[in-house]
């Protein structure tokens, strides 16, 4: 299998490759897989307080080069969205713009769940409720 | 000066030997005759070469030319020596004894046969991906008619005690039948000293040519009959019809002549470069080598770079250096290796796995930059890996609570 050119210039020089302080009130954390899965993605999200928009995103992922790209990506997309703006990012844009095959449709199913995981972790700490999701379907 | 991309995947195929392309070309062309056309001279031309590398291939391996069954590759030739005995010793029993480590090939036939009626076990290796011999022994009954283990492991390159194992199978009157696709032509393999029965070993592992493989099939001491599993011509002495494969074969034959003429001196190379690279990936921290360190082919390591992942680990050097995983991700089914799963790796270190597979043209620049390129990408994707960062701040990873997809 080869990979498109998007998926290989992400992996080759991820964006946004890092960690943000997560006791911070206004820093969401979201970590979504499993080591025995063989990914897992950690993405982070710190808030403007005044506007709610998101003024940097960070991630990590141990995965295939579609997981980096993917968390590579959402990242990029998160930077200067609402927080519920960003809960409009859907995994098929992911695969449409990184030309994902199908058997890695399951990378960009786990960025998105790592933005709701991030979002809503943003909002428990902020005494909102937590956003349900229905359950992904992943793998 | 280096070319790429880098072959190091040589449990996978070998290359062409030029020497065996040389001895294959007048077959195709001139020579292109009929090995069972009796009456003239095309076809007599074209048995005289086939009996030429039947004496080759035997030679290789200890046998009498007469005990080798050429047919279209090693995964035939497994098909019918496993289906073959159970068909023909069906009045003696119906019990096979296996191993879970064993090649796809193996086991699917296995799993045929218990549909068929038949009773398999499968004996779980231990850690170093070596069977346990008293298991073994134990594991026979009056009804078992074959032992069928591995001589070599394709993904972690473990070497099986074949002499230990032949022993327990005479005496309790049980065939011996190997899969030695990955050690004929690397390691000094004869049937005879190691008492082996049957046994599939394929060309194209060698540096011959693809769709070509044998089965060695004992004519004394017992004398091993099997039940074609293609009928047709009779050819083969009945045990595999099928109009001979001539260039084929004789580039088969010229692979067995290379191999046991340059074996010796080949592994001394090839053992030296590939100790070389172990060594050295194993100095990377948190690197851990999977199967026996001791009983091993010559050319093969596999490593598992732990916080990493195979797929994207191989996705830093793939324009340049090919190699294999076990990852998950490189398979449809999207489960890790079940070979490193049965040394009781974790499903994480399986995934984190990369085998190397030296060979005949394998140099020392080309395994300097491969130490280069995998240390400077492991330690890359480690700094981007959760994982890493969780192991570095000491956090117990059991103690987190996964979603498991």
């Amino acid at each position: 299998m080869s990979y498109s050119e998007k998926v290989i210039d992400h992996y080759q020089n991820p964006k946004n490759v890092g960690t943000l302080d997560k006791t911070k009130s206004n820093v969401g954390t979201g970590l979504v897989g499993a080591p025995e899965c063989g990914d897992v993605m950690r993405l982070q999200i710190e808030v403007d307080e005044t506007t709610g928009v998101i003024k940097d995103a960070k991630f990590k992922t141990f995965g295939c080069g579609s997981a980096i790209a993917s968390s590579s990506l959402a990242t990029e997309w998160l930077k200067g969205k609402s927080v519920d703006e960003a809960m409009t990012i859907d995994n098929m844009t992911i695969v449409e713009e990184l030309n994902l095959p199908p058997v890695k449709i399951h990378c960009s199913v786990l960025a998105e769940d790592a933005i709701k995981a991030a979002v809503n972790d943003y909002r428990v700490k902020n005494g909102l409720p937590a956003l349900k999701f229905d359950e992904s379907v992943v793998h | 000066m280096l070319n790429f991309p880098i072959y190091l995947d040589h449990n996978a195929t070998t290359p062409c030997d030029p020497r065996v392309v040389d001895a294959m070309v007048p077959y195709f062309t001139n020579n292109f005759g009929n090995a069972a056309s009796r009456n003239h001279p095309f076809g007599w031309q074209a048995e005289e070469a086939v009996d030429y590398a039947r004496e080759q291939v035997a030679k290789l391996i200890g046998a009498d030319p007469k005990e080798i069954i050429f047919t279209s590759g090693a995964t035939e030739a497994d098909n019918l020596a496993i289906k073959g005995v159970f068909e023909m010793y069906a009045s003696k029993g119906n019990h096979i004894i296996t191993c879970n480590i064993e090649h796809k090939a193996v086991l699917d036939t296995c799993k045929h046969i218990e549909k068929e009626g038949g009773e398999v076990t499968y004996l779980k290796v231990k850690d170093n991906g070596l069977i346990d011999l008293n298991e073994l022994e134990a594991a026979i009954k009056p009804t078992t008619i074959l032992i069928a283990i591995m001589y070599a492991n394709n993904e972690i390159g473990t070497v099986m005690p074949m002499k230990e194992i032949s022993a327990i199978a005479k005496k309790h009157g049980v065939l011996v039948f190997t899969d030695a696709v990955q050690a004929v032509g690397k390691i000094p393999v004869d049937v005879n000293k190691d008492g082996i029965d049957l046994m599939a070993f394929t060309a194209h592992k060698m540096y011959g040519p693809k769709g070509v493989g044998a089965l060695y099939v004992r004519r004394k001491n017992p004398r091993v009959k099997v039940t074609a599993q293609i009928d047709g011509g009779g050819h083969e002495r009945g045990m595999r019809s099928g109009t001979l494969n001539v260039p084929g074969i004789v580039g088969f034959g010229k692979a067995c002549e290379i191999c046991l003429n340059e074996m010796e001196e080949e592994t001394k190379r090839i053992s030296k470069l590939r100790d070389k690279l172990q060594t050295e990936l194993l100095k990377v921290e948190e690197s851990y080598l999977n199967g026996d360190k001791e009983h091993k082919l010559p050319h093969v390591t596999n490593i598992s770079f732990k916080y990493v992942e195979g797929e994207g680990l191989m996705m830093g050097f793939n324009k340049n250096i090919a190699v294999s995983s076990g990852s998950a991700c490189t398979s449809a089914s999207l489960e890790p290796s079940y070979v490193l799963k049965a040394l009781g790796l974790g499903d994480d270190l399986a995934h984190s796995s990369l085998r190397f597979g030296l060979g005949r043209f394998t140099t020392e620049d080309q395994i300097d930059y491969t130490i280069e390129q995998v240390t400077k990408t492991v330690n890359k994707l480690r700094d981007m890996s959760p994982l890493w960062e969780m192991y570095k701040e000491g956090i117990d990873m059991n103690s987190i609570e996964w979603a498991h997809h």
